[in-house]
């Protein structure tokens, strides 16, 4: 893929991941978010999270499976996605919710398994959005940015449990989630352990563009 | 190989024209991609929503300054009728609660019977018409506190249970109350997932099914109940949370021993058979604390009882509410 498609992918994935933002925007100003609007706006930024996160993550199996390796380069604009929605979830969480006290967040947030799962998933992808630049996966070297980039897994599985826990009754969203996950990390597993048995000496690169 | 040059040189596109071509389709494709994610968004989240008309009901009472003083009447702020028609818990619908409304539409309650059986001297199968007869409709505008964490003020149309109850003669041994909802999944398409155990079934004890502020609610705001709010009858308990209210009923029971009731059993350590309002008994996984009043922005806190201690505090008198939530 030439230099100037993948800048316009990335312009395309940019514009359309902002896309539920706007709207979401936009339906808050006209009022039109419903009974609940806190709660809605909390609700589907943390959808939106976890959407960009399993698309990030699905990335590299597909890219595996299909062969179409032209899909690299945009892993790093849906992950910084995914971290920039648990942003603003977080955010609204702190003013629209706790009315920006610090304490009040805090007491919550360690009295609530919920809110410390969604915590951890949260500060999980703060040092993954810091070393997402090519500068920084040449300073760390291809494996140990790969072996730090992992975490990704460990951010979505504590965003799916803060989500599951909060549910009553209906937790059929939550494990639909769940389901694609262990798919993910499941294709990762095997392919780990396939890669380990017959120990043939990858070449791993960093990221490029 | 072919040799490039034997192209015509008028055959080559001007290259101005290829890239205007070029970011004409760039243009269509953000475009078109950008409609879609909208459509998928708007979708999911639809937005505006159908008006209440149900019919007026006639001969409505307003409570006397002694009945307001005694819990029947809240001077606080009613949430809009749009708020409380669209912002439903009745998972024989949906679960989802802006999608109750919409899956309710065009319930059909004609030809309603309410079933008063158990221990009583005069059981009988009630006409709704005539249910609604055994006493005139009274305004009556309650907190809503729902054990989600959010709540409401509504105007219940609506007349004490009791009254009902001493229609049919409760007999000595009966100490409790058992509710029970329809089950009729093809009415009810929340009914055709088992997200819980149908019917929904719920329970008073005798002495709260009694007090005056518990009613049966046959409308708000003036109107008969829309059917995501539990049309035609519900039970409305203001010092519980909202699930204790049981929508749809068509069937009363007094029996002798406490019955079972639908989210007890589904969740044992989080909803009690109690279920009352109450600020230092947390949810196992979120805080009763405060609450989030429909309507307003930040939280309020909450009362213990919902802000009826004073009309109900001695039904539990030397009860440890820790113990029985």
């Amino acid at each position: 893929m030439k230099e100037k498609d993948i800048r316009f992918v990335k312009f395309l994935i940019l514009v359309n991941g902002a896309v539920p933002l706007a709207l979401l925007a936009g339906d808050a100003i006209r009022h039109q978010l419903g009974a609940n609007p806190q709660k809605f706006a909390i609700l589907t930024t943390g959808m939106m999270t976890l959407i960009f996160l399993v698309l990030t993550m699905a990335l590299t199996p597909v890219r595996k499976i299909t062969g179409w390796n032209w899909l690299l380069p945009f892993r790093r604009t849906l992950g910084l996605f995914a971290f920039f929605y648990a942003c603003v979830h977080f955010l609204l969480f702190f003013s629209l919710d706790r009315s920006f006290s610090v304490s009040g967040t805090l007491t919550e947030m360690v009295k609530r398994k919920y809110l410390i799962l969604g915590s951890t998933a949260l500060l999980v992808m703060v040092p993954l959005a810091i070393t997402s630049t090519n500068a920084m996966i040449k300073r760390l070297g291809g494996k140990r940015w790969r072996a730090l980039h992992r975490l990704a897994y460990a951010a979505a599985i504590c965003g799916v449990v803060h989500y599951y826990m909060q549910v009553k009754a209906d937790v059929r969203q939550p494990l639909v989630f769940a389901a694609v996950l262990a798919v993910l990390l499941g294709y990762r597993l095997l392919n780990t352990w396939q890669q380990r048995k017959p120990a043939p000496v990858a070449t791993i690169k960093p990221e490029s563009e | 190989m072919k040799e490039p040059d034997k192209l015509a040189s008028s055959e080559i596109t001007d290259p101005a024209v290829y890239f205007n071509r070029r970011t004409f389709i760039r243009a269509g494709v953000l475009a078109a991609s950008a409609a879609a994610t909208g459509l998928v968004y708007r979708r999911l989240n639809p937005v505006g929503r159908g008006k209440v008309n149900t019919p007026l009901i006639e001969g409505l009472t307003t409570p006397t300054a002694a009945e307001a003083a005694a819990g029947f009447r809240v001077d606080e702020p009613q949430t809009s009728l749009e708020h409380i028609a669209h912002y439903n818990n009745f998972y024989e619908f949906s679960t989802d609660k802006e999608g109750v409304a919409p899956a309710a539409a065009g319930f059909d309650t004609k030809g309603w019977q309410v079933s008063v059986e158990g221990l009583v001297r005069k059981p009988g199968v009630f006409d709704l018409d005539d249910l609604l007869k055994i006493s005139p409709p009274e305004e009556r505008i309650y907190r809503m506190r729902c054990v989600e964490a959010w709540s409401m003020v509504i105007p219940w149309v609506g007349f004490s249970l009791s009254k009902l109850l001493n229609v049919v003669e409760p007999l000595g041994d009966a100490k409790f109350v058992a509710f029970q909802t329809l089950l009729d999944p093809k009415r009810m398409p929340g009914q055709r997932s088992r997200v819980l155990d149908w019917p929904y079934v719920e329970g008073l004890r005798m002495d709260e099914a009694m007090h005056p502020l518990t009613i049966l609610a046959s409308g708000l705001y003036g109107r008969a109940l829309p059917p995501q709010d539990g049309a035609p009858i519900r039970l409305v308990v203001p010092w519980k949370y909202g699930f204790k209210g049981v929508k749809s009923i068509v069937k009363i029971t007094l029996v002798a021993t406490q019955p079972r009731t639908t989210w007890n059993e589904e969740a044992p350590n989080e909803y009690g058979f109690y279920a009352n309002v109450n600020p230092h008994v947390d949810h196992p996984r979120w805080s009763q604390a405060t609450e989030q009043r429909i309507g307003e922005s930040g939280r309020r806190p909450t009362l213990m009882f919902n802000g009826y201690a004073d009309e109900v505090a001695h039904l539990y008198a030397g009860m440890d509410l820790r113990a029985n939530f």
